[in-house]
């Protein structure tokens, strides 16, 4: 390559096609970020920009983090996460109201978004020191069932449903992965459905109401209901070609509310169309291929099954937050990564994507010395 | 088995296709909703987005104008001065409503409608500050508009009435939609500042074709409301025209005839059933009630005894009297009476040991002497005979008991009794007087016009027009007809018996003679008739005394003689006898029809007696009961 006369080689071994492509995903970001505005890099589109540019540089410096680093600090750090889980719940309980930050004075810390990595990473690490001939035993099953059990119902609490969904969902990804029985999996999936009616008596009042209004969202259009159905207003309204950059009258109006927040897909659709709409999904994609890649090509039982649980991660961020703009799923409040404006799914995001780095560099630097 | 770490690998790699498969399958589900709303539920989310950002700001359409058959004006629309406030862009409300009330002197139950109308307000709405504003007044609201933002000063639309009273009961009148009527149609024009529904007559049973399609300003909005830009306006389409088969100068001059009287008169065309003139008096002003009426004025209306809020053509019933003896006539020939039978007529007709009195002693007379000098003897023996289950199919096949077509809010249609309704009547009545069989007293008050017989004047007045032309006119009010109704199968020499002599009662020695037209060649014929308010007590008649007690006076007619064109009605509630208070006006009426002057002249020597036209003595009327209102005002 004639690139690599010239760049220096550590730059060059960067692995720029995922580069490219998660920026390519904050340009369109930052681009409906400054049309949400109203045509303005103020209040968002800048300050997401350097938020991005900070937690890429971060993450890129942590792909030369080596496995065993990582392997060594996974206990530790998940403790550390559960503990601040209750210091933030504790807190909240003293005073009275929904509490997800810990405030540390210099920083505001949201513990449950360190917890999406960490969930995958302790259950992998889990699984590698179970021995293989007792995959199919209860000791295999109730520590990882405590792993993910306990800051989910701690994240539950806070509460915010998004979020401890999203834990349970990874974790049960990857003891899907580690080749639990399959029985286990599709037996807990009919009790599930047998149990939802007690779930829903368990909800908060607010969290019930926003899953009626998600199985009738015209029940109640200018109330709970009007997120939805402006979003698919939205949507729907863009056509094939959209409106144009800058012409969407949902999110220009305020007719959408949040559009520059979880709802960000419908202001980017409205004015993209379809045709953006498709690209922006592929784009995310290939980036969870490119994540599932580096698990099948993973040497060690950490590697394959950490790189694929945060890969899941990331597919489902993704995943719930489009099924709830366009009415498939409930209003759980899932940002879009990398889209939606915010830095604390940014940071779950990169984290993830510095990790699936660090274990691919690894499988290359392996490859070229064999 | 032994599991290994190889299987364990194979495990992996199976499980990661399975992951891998229910990711490209959400992901194929994502695209393909994305697709479905964005494509195939494109143009209905498209028409919701239009729905959010596009709002109308009403501009209600002008009312459709009220014509009549020679396109002269009965309601049209006179150009007013209105102001109206949008809450949204007023920036001192307080202090907005301070000057506002100051300039238009507005008083403390307007200011707190507005306030309250102002909270309710959503969005671009506007409130109406006045309606109605005299030149001055806005002219100084517009001269302060720059510190007054939010206020909006607006050209709106009046409805007129050019001949006031006169059409009242005709074409009722509008006003302000209210609560109910917005809930039943839930069109938000309704609630629009300034824009008002029928709620009377034609008005109301025409709104439809009145109302026209509002336009408005096309406004770009926030969901907040503020306002964006405006968009181009949409153009209003106002109301279509309505033609009536009213002849409005008739209608005027027939309403100003009936003067003072509490009574009602109605001409029709008795060739095609147009309804030239329909009448009844005193009437309330439709202008006055469309401003708004206040509460004495309304008071004043209510309690009135001559009850200006009834329309005496269509929902005042009386008993016809005399009037429905041709109607006799024509179903005695029927059945076989030969009109040159005589009948002698001693002053009355003994039924057993009853004796029915005629109103005098007419001697021998024959049909048409009958009819001439109104002898009850004649009908009386005459009806005995045939029975008077053999005059009601007549008396209905010449439009008594008839409800007409016509669009109109509501009509009486009275009674044509015979022995089944009777007995359907008086089925469980435990009274001896009321049997539920039809007795042969029965028949004799019904073939005079008394009893059980009830009708309403339109139906007097198509009864008139049946008999003048033969045809089955059917009263019409909309549009001008040329083509005449089709015959109604009566024998032309019966009608020829009964037509000489309804020409005898005004151009022989009969019972109007008194009322012959002062024309050349343009005969009269009628036929008068007086109904009991009361029954007969002691010596009063019901010719003097009290006011309340008195007789109606009734008279139905039709002109000329030689070939029928016009037809007609005339009730004078209380006016003691047909001959004397009925007949006059019918000829007044008529001889406008061929000679406005000399109509006019007549009429002017009238009101010059009544104390000025109806348009000045209507004007008295409202300044009087302003004074009365300011009067009560004072002492409240």
């Amino acid at each position: 390559m004639i690139f690599s006369a010239i760049i220096p080689q550590p730059l060059a071994r960067l692995p720029w096609r995922l580069i490219f492509l998660v920026a390519g995903i904050a340009g369109i970001g930052i681009i409906t970020l400054y049309s949400a505005a109203g045509g303005s890099s103020q209040p968002w589109a800048l300050k997401q920009g350097l938020t991005i540019l900070f937690f890429m540089t971060l993450a890129v410096g942590m792909s030369w983090i080596r496995e065993e680093t990582i392997r060594a600090l996974v206990f530790p750090a998940y403790g550390a996460i559960v503990l601040m889980l209750i210091a933030v719940d504790a807190m909240g309980f003293v005073g009275k109201g929904a509490q997800r930050w810990l405030d540390l004075g210099f920083i505001r810390l949201q513990p449950s978004e360190f917890m999406k990595p960490a969930i995958v990473l302790v259950l992998a690490r889990f699984y590698e020191l179970l021995p293989a001939g007792s995959i199919r035993q209860w000791r295999a099953i109730w520590p990882a069932a405590l792993m993910i059990g306990v800051p989910w119902f701690l994240i539950l609490v806070q509460p915010d449903l998004g979020t401890a969904t999203m834990v349970l969902l990874s974790g049960l990804t990857v003891m899907f992965l580690a080749g639990l029985p399959m029985w286990l999996f599709l037996g807990g999936a009919g009790l599930v459905a047998a149990a939802l009616p007690i779930v829903y008596a368990m909800m908060h009042e607010y969290q019930r109401k926003r899953v009626l209004i998600f199985l009738d969202p015209e029940s109640d259009p200018l109330g709970a209901g009007y997120h939805i159905t402006q979003s698919k207003i939205a949507i729907g309204s863009g056509g094939i070609w959209g409106k144009g950059y800058l012409q969407g009258s949902q999110s220009h109006l305020d007719y959408l509310p949040e559009g520059h927040t979880d709802f960000v897909f419908a202001t980017m659709v409205e004015e993209w169309g379809l045709v953006g709409g498709v690209l922006l999904i592929l784009a995310f994609g290939l980036v969870v291929r490119w994540g599932m890649k580096v698990a099948a090509n993973c040497r060690t039982r950490f590697g394959q099954l950490s790189a694929a649980g945060l890969t899941v991660t990331i597919f489902f961020y993704v995943t719930i937050n489009l099924m709830m703009v366009m009415g498939l799923a409930p209003v759980v409040g899932v940002p879009l990564p990398l889209v939606s404006w915010g830095g604390s799914a940014v940071m779950t995001i990169m984290i993830c994507l510095g990790i699936l780095m660090a274990l691919e560099r690894q499988q290359r630097t392996r490859n070229t010395l064999t | 088995m032994r599991l290994t770490a190889a299987h364990q690998s194979l495990a992996f790699s199976r499980r990661m296709l399975l992951v891998g498969g229910a990711q490209v399958a959400l992901g194929g589900l994502l695209i393909g909703r994305l697709a479905y709303l964005s494509v195939s539920q494109n143009e209905h989310y498209r028409l919701l987005a239009e729905d959010n950002r596009v709002q109308l700001i009403i501009v209600p359409p002008r009312r459709g104008w009220i014509v009549d058959r020679n396109n002269r004006p009965i309601a049209i629309n006179r150009s007013d001065f209105r102001i109206d406030l949008i809450p949204e862009q007023v920036e001192d409300p307080k202090r907005t409503l301070q000057v506002l009330a100051k300039l238009l002197d507005l008083g403390a139950d307007e200011v707190d409608r507005i306030i309250r109308e102002m909270k309710a307000a959503r969005g671009y709405k506007p409130v109406q500050v006045a309606e109605n504003v005299p030149y001055e007044r806005y002219a100084a609201v517009t001269v302060r508009l720059p510190e007054l933002p939010g206020v909006q000063p607006m050209r709106g639309f009046s409805r007129f009435y050019p001949a006031g009273p006169a059409v009242g009961h005709l074409v009722g009148y509008v006003g302000a939609a209210s609560a109910a009527e917005y809930e039943k149609e839930k069109n938000p024009l309704l609630i629009t500042p300034g824009f008002k529904i029928g709620k009377e007559g034609l008005e109301e049973t025409l709104e439809q074709r009145l109302r026209g399609t509002p336009g408005g300003q096309r406004v770009e909005l926030t969901a907040r409301g503020k306002l964006v830009r405006e968009l181009e306006p949409k153009p209003d389409r106002s109301g279509a025209t309505v033609k009536l088969a009213i002849d409005a100068q008739l209608q005027e001059f027939a309403a100003r005839r009936l003067g003072e009287e509490s009574g009602s008169c109605v001409i029709l065309d008795c060739l095609t059933g147009d309804i030239l003139a329909m009448v009844s008096m005193p009437a309330y002003d439709p202008n006055s009630f469309s401003d708004g009426i206040g509460r004495t004025e309304w008071r004043m209306l209510s309690e009135d005894p001559r009850k200006p809020l009834l329309n005496k053509v269509l929902n005042s019933l009386y008993p016809p009297g005399s009037t429905i003896k041709p109607m006799g006539a024509m179903a005695l020939q029927l059945h076989g009476v030969d009109p040159t039978e005589r009948v002698f007529c001693p002053g009355g007709y003994r039924l057993g040991n009853r004796f029915f009195r005629c109103l005098g002693r007419h001697g021998s007379v024959d049909m048409r002497r009958a009819i001439a000098k109104s002898c009850n003897t004649y009908f009386y023996s005459m009806g005995h005979r045939i029975g008077y289950d053999r005059i009601a199919p007549m008396a209905r096949t010449l439009g008594l008991g008839q409800k007409f077509d016509l669009p109109v809010v509501s009509q009486s249609f009275g009674t044509v009794p015979d022995s089944a309704w009777k007995a359907r009547r008086f089925k469980d009545s435990p009274r001896l007087i009321e049997r539920p069989d039809w007795t042969a007293s029965d028949t004799l008050n019904a073939s005079i016009g008394q009893g059980f017989l009830i009708v309403n004047p339109l139906q007097l007045a198509v009864m008139a027009g049946r008999i003048a032309s033969g045809r089955d006119i059917q009263p019409r009010l909309l549009g001008a007809h040329r083509e005449p109704a089709p015959l109604i199968g009566l024998d032309p020499k019966h009608l020829e018996t009964v037509r000489g002599g309804m020409w005898e009662v005004v151009n022989g020695d009969g019972t109007a003679g008194a009322s012959r037209l002062p024309l050349d060649g343009i005969e009269m014929c009628g036929k008068t008739g007086t109904a009991q308010v009361r029954r007969i007590a002691g010596g009063q008649r019901g010719q003097s005394g009290d006011w309340r007690y008195r007789d109606h006076g009734l008279f139905v007619f039709f002109a000329p003689f030689a070939n029928p064109r016009y037809a007609g009605a005339v009730v004078i509630e209380h006016g003691l006898g047909g001959a004397r208070a009925a007949a006059p006006v019918a000829k007044d009426v008529l001889t406008f029809l061929y000679d406005r002057d000399k109509a006019m002249a007549s009429l002017s020597a009238l009101e010059q007696q009544w104390g000025g036209t109806l348009a000045e003595r209507t004007a008295r009327r409202g300044q009087a009961i302003e004074a009365a209102a300011a009067a009560a005002a004072r002492s409240a």
